[in-house]
């Protein structure tokens, strides 16, 4: 809808997968995963709820739909996030702050250890990032800040991370994520999407 | 994302995460969020609610929108810093503000009271006829105007993180936002096509650094986000300048000098931001045209006398 969906498609493709735009429901349906990109979460809310795609977003989703959200889509996955006026999607357990660490100069690159990336630390990119806290007992940590608070997490099909995987050019992270549809979709068929 | 050595001015982040803060790809980084988005200029909290209600990804703090500030005439200079202050603390998306071009003890307060970002304007009367900003020496990232290829270049060698094509702000006339689109667009195509041997004279003619040159004709884009700004009035003005192809869009004063109602602002701004979305979807277009009623009256771009030329300013 809006955000920086072009970067998550070209590193979906680096990966062998195949990436599509999706604004409507018919491209919503068409598609075996989605990511929800980095973005303003307010901006992003607005235009599920304007363009009718809230509900079957929340639908397909509770039947299994595998989706990452990177940062404002950490945000829009969440059960609770105290500073959005309008309702998240609501579907992970866990609750979202917003720019947790403050405005924009504030924002931070480091390395991360992540549960499920070999080959050594992930560069980690955080603009105006959100931190993850109140896991529920579903809910898996993947890396923490060297302060231990949670910046990424899984819970069954749905990932969240409160970084940009998609503005390096590692594409580990997202090779984590086609290997995670291409197990829920084998005999389906596969396809990829970026909201 | 790619990388810009040279500005990187990063420190280690004191926020107990680890990591460091400041450098080029955080700078460049926000302008990638905001993509596929719409920044509103606005000139009060109320504005500001408005402009988040409607589906804004950004924000501009002013004084005045462009239209006002060319009917006022006199000296325009960075907005008092408790309006900023007032918009900051009403809003949770990203606040930009405006300094004048080569005024950089004015982009040294709007840092250090927290913009998120800084827009080195032509709308504001220039402090310097000469020298920009030396945008790589501050942490907080910095947009700029251009009207061609070498212009955006030269404000990214400046360490511009953003860049959006000028335009001419206030009039309401989207022909300059679509003649300098073109020109960046035309410029990058040529380059793009232009044999290794003929790049250090292209780089020359351009006034601008080899290095970004060859960059830009490795990427076929600029290295950083582009938008259009400067003459965007209705949605169509908007899907116009996205299928030209910018990948975001600001509205000066399209939006609140339209009409004084709050109501028909609230609509003609989301009217807006859903035409950014869905440019490429002409029934989706004529859906969000429906029921606008009043759109700011404008002036004919080509009607202006040369000092009033807003885009002229700065090279």
């Amino acid at each position: 809808m809006q955000g920086d969906f072009a970067e998550h498609i070209r590193h979906l493709e680096a990966v062998g997968a195949q990436a599509s735009e999706v604004r409507t429901v018919a491209q919503l349906d068409a598609c075996d995963g989605l990511i929800i990109p980095g973005g303003e979460s307010t901006t992003i809310a607005r235009l599920l709820l304007a363009f009718n795609l809230m509900d079957p977003l929340r639908e397909r989703i509770r039947s299994g739909l595998p989706v990452w959200g990177t940062c404002a889509g950490a945000i829009m996955l969440a059960r609770d996030v105290p500073a959005l006026d309008r309702p998240p999607i609501g579907v992970m357990d866990i609750t979202v702050d917003r720019n947790a660490f403050g405005r924009q100069i504030d924002s931070f690159e480091a390395d991360l250890t992540v549960r499920g990336i070999d080959d050594g630390p992930l560069h980690a990119v955080f603009i105006r990032a959100p931190v993850i806290r109140n896991l529920g007992p579903s809910v898996e940590v993947l890396a923490q800040l060297e302060d231990g608070r949670v910046v990424a997490c899984r819970e069954g099909a749905l990932l969240a991370t409160s970084f940009h995987p998609e503005l390096t050019t590692d594409s580990r992270f997202h090779r984590l994520f086609v290997e995670l549809v291409r197990a829920r979709a084998r005999g389906v068929g596969e396809r990829e999407a970026t909201a | 994302m790619t990388s810009n050595p040279a500005s990187s001015n990063g420190s280690r982040a004191d926020n107990g995460a680890g990591g460091e803060t400041a450098t080029w790809t955080v700078k460049a980084g926000l302008a990638q969020m905001l993509k596929g988005g719409v920044i509103m200029d606005v000139v009060t909290a109320e504005h500001a609610k408005i402009a988040e209600e409607a589906g804004a990804c950004a924000v501009m703090a002013l004084e005045r929108v462009p239209a006002d500030i060319r009917a006022a005439g006199g000296v325009a200079r960075m907005s008092r810093v408790d309006l900023i202050e007032d918009i900051m603390r009403t809003v949770t998306i990203p606040v930009m503000a405006k300094a004048r071009i080569g005024h950089f003890v004015e982009a040294q307060i709007l840092e250090s009271i927290g913009v998120d970002y800084v827009d080195e304007s032509e709308v504001l009367t220039p402090a310097d006829e000469t020298f920009h900003i030396n945008k790589h020496a501050f942490k907080v990232p910095f947009v700029c105007g251009c009207r061609d290829l070498g212009e955006a270049l030269r404000r990214i060698a400046e360490g511009a993180a953003m860049i959006r094509t000028k335009g001419e702000a206030g009039t309401g006339d989207i022909v300059e936002a679509v003649r300098h689109m073109r020109s960046l667009h035309g410029g990058i195509r040529k380059l793009v096509n232009a044999p290794e041997d003929e790049l250090a004279n292209i780089a020359k003619e351009l006034q601008a650094p080899l290095e970004l040159v060859r960059e830009v004709k490795r990427l076929g884009k600029l290295p950083v986000v582009n938008f259009s700004a400067g003459g965007v009035a209705t949605p169509a003005d908007a899907a116009l300048m996205m299928q030209l192809g910018a990948e975001g869009v600001f509205v000066g004063s399209g939006i609140f000098k339209a009409s004084e109602k709050p109501s028909e602002q609230a609509q003609l701004a989301a009217a807006i931001v859903k035409a950014v979305t869905h440019f490429q979807d002409p029934a989706m277009l004529a859906e969000v045209s429906r029921g606008i009623s009043s759109l700011m009256p404008g002036r004919a771009a080509a009607s202006l006398p040369l000092a009033e030329q807003l885009a002229a300013r700065g090279n």
